[in-house]
């Protein structure tokens, strides 16, 4: 009676893990020392995930998230705040700013803060869609 | 790269387009552009104080600059520097040639503001504070931080909470009518059991390729221990001794004849220290022990556990201990061999 029940349990805990979560998603990001913590993130696509980007540092960051060519159009850009955009955000010294977004199809994007010499010094991070 | 005379450094941040240069750091122009004239600096210390004399150098252009520089302690009195300290003592190490001559001619919370003193067209503010306050006032006065910033502010205030914050007045220095290359030295007197020196802050805001290359003199009362040792090889981590010897009669009395120079000593030691590394690895202060007890301290030095690189090694080098031992036992210098040994332990340090 016991094993039947113990391999119930298993199959059911199984079968949960078989079954595609998309519920949304809370991911929490800090900044410390002009880095991302962590920096390397995976999600899946079609789920809601809300970035928690908590900014301890005493200077200002930006958190822009997007593809090559995304990132290419920021690192000459001329913005001085973003937030308009929930893939662009900037987050004020010891601030903490919440944004949510859905991925659509799998792929790689980045995250990084494109603040003069902020790239250059590490702050950069993977978001993996699976 | 030009090259820059330094103790007490500077974390050099800027508001706008003027050019002035500040005392013992790089400037970060707005177009991310670095910048460093040749300053000279000294830190003296007689009797428990340190004088910090350096010059900050109107280098043309307008707007407002500022800077931060990590401070041992809390100054008695911030006030205009001599007229001739600085020069006399780069006189007295690089003596020009005759030909030269000729041809010559908070976080949550605030930081503390404790003093504040306008002196020239510099403003200067002796702050109180962590690291994250001291980079919100920053902030909150205009000054844009590089992103290592936050990390070096806390290096030092984790081990001293006292900083300076000089903003320049480019137009001011203008309108007084400094032309450029016109310095106004700056004369800080600081209580302090033991002076140190950072170094560190001179990285702030370079790549990890850049060079950085300063000049920092001392004027202890008795020949100082120093830590990292700019006369090993091994450890020096990018020092090297180029000056050490017992400052002369002359240049003592004429730097006590500057003005605020009362304080130079009959006799005293002059070190200078001349900086040459990757700003990757200038990761750590001078310590200076200058009561004779020979110990530099790690903490003033910033080594680990107060920073992130641990002390250099102490120990005599390998072949120094083989070229001994290949001597002592010819001689059947048993007692050679033990004082080597003995010697091994290199510079004793403080925590």
């Amino acid at each position: 009676m016991r094993s039947a029940a113990l391999a119930l349990l298993l199959l059911a805990g199984l079968a949960a893990g078989c079954t595609s979560d998309l519920s949304p998603r809370r991911v929490e990001i800090h900044i410390h020392y002009s880095h991302f913590d962590p920096s390397q993130l995976s999600v899946q696509r079609g789920v809601a995930v809300t970035f928690v980007l908590i900014n301890e540092d005493p200077i200002d960051h930006e958190w822009l998230i997007g593809d090559a060519a995304f990132h290419e159009r920021h690192r000459t850009g001329t913005e001085a705040n973003h937030g308009a955009r929930p893939n662009e955000i900037s987050i004020a010294a010891l601030q903490t700013v919440e944004t949510t977004l859905t991925f659509g199809s799998p792929g790689t994007l980045h995250y990084i803060c494109h603040m003069p010499g902020h790239e250059a010094y590490g702050m950069v991070g993977t978001l993996t869609i699976t | 790269m030009r090259r820059l005379t330094a103790p007490l450094a500077a974390l050099v941040v800027t508001l706008a387009l003027a050019a002035p240069t500040l005392a013992c750091g790089g400037l970060i122009g707005p177009n991310g552009a670095v910048n460093l004239l040749r300053t000279t600096t000294l830190a003296g210390y007689h009797d428990g104080v340190e004088h910090y004399i350096t010059a900050f150098q109107f280098a043309g252009g307008g707007g407002k600059f500022g800077s931060i520089t990590p401070l041992p302690g809390i100054p008695t009195s911030v006030v205009r520097g001599g007229d001739w300290t600085l020069q006399r003592l780069v006189r007295e190490t690089n003596p020009p040639s005759p030909l030269a001559f000729e041809a010559a001619g908070a976080a949550d919370s605030r930081a503390i503001v404790l003093q504040q003193v306008r002196i020239d067209a510099l403003d200067i503010t002796i702050l109180k504070g962590g690291g994250a306050e001291i980079g919100v006032w920053a902030k909150d006065h205009g000054f844009s931080l590089p992103p290592d910033a936050p990390e070096v502010l806390d290096f030092y205030a984790n081990r001293s909470p006292i900083f300076m914050a000089a903003s320049f007045d480019a137009d001011a220095a203008a309108g007084r009518g400094q032309a450029v290359g016109d310095g106004t030295p700056v004369h800080l007197t600081i209580p302090t059991k033991n002076p140190w020196v950072p170094l560190r802050i001179l990285a702030l805001g370079k790549t990890a390729i850049e060079t950085i290359q300063a000049d920092v003199y001392l004027l202890t009362d008795d020949r100082p221990a120093l830590l990292p040792d700019p006369g090993s090889k091994l450890s020096a981590g990018g020092l090297k001794l180029t000056h050490s010897d017992a400052a002369s009669a002359q240049l003592l009395t004429d730097l006590r004849t500057d003005k605020g120079m009362e304080w130079v000593p009959q006799s005293a030691w002059l070190t200078k220290i001349e900086i040459d590394a990757a700003a990757s690895t200038l990761r750590f202060d001078l310590a200076i022990d200058a009561s004779g007890a020979g110990k530099p301290s790690l903490r003033d030095a910033g080594f680990a556990p107060f920073g992130p690189l641990p002390a250099p090694p102490s120990w005599t080098p390998l072949w120094v201990m083989l070229l001994a031992v290949s001597f002592a036992i010819p001689l059947g210098g048993a007692r050679l061999l033990a004082s080597a040994a003995r010697n091994g332990g290199g510079t004793p340090l403080a925590g």
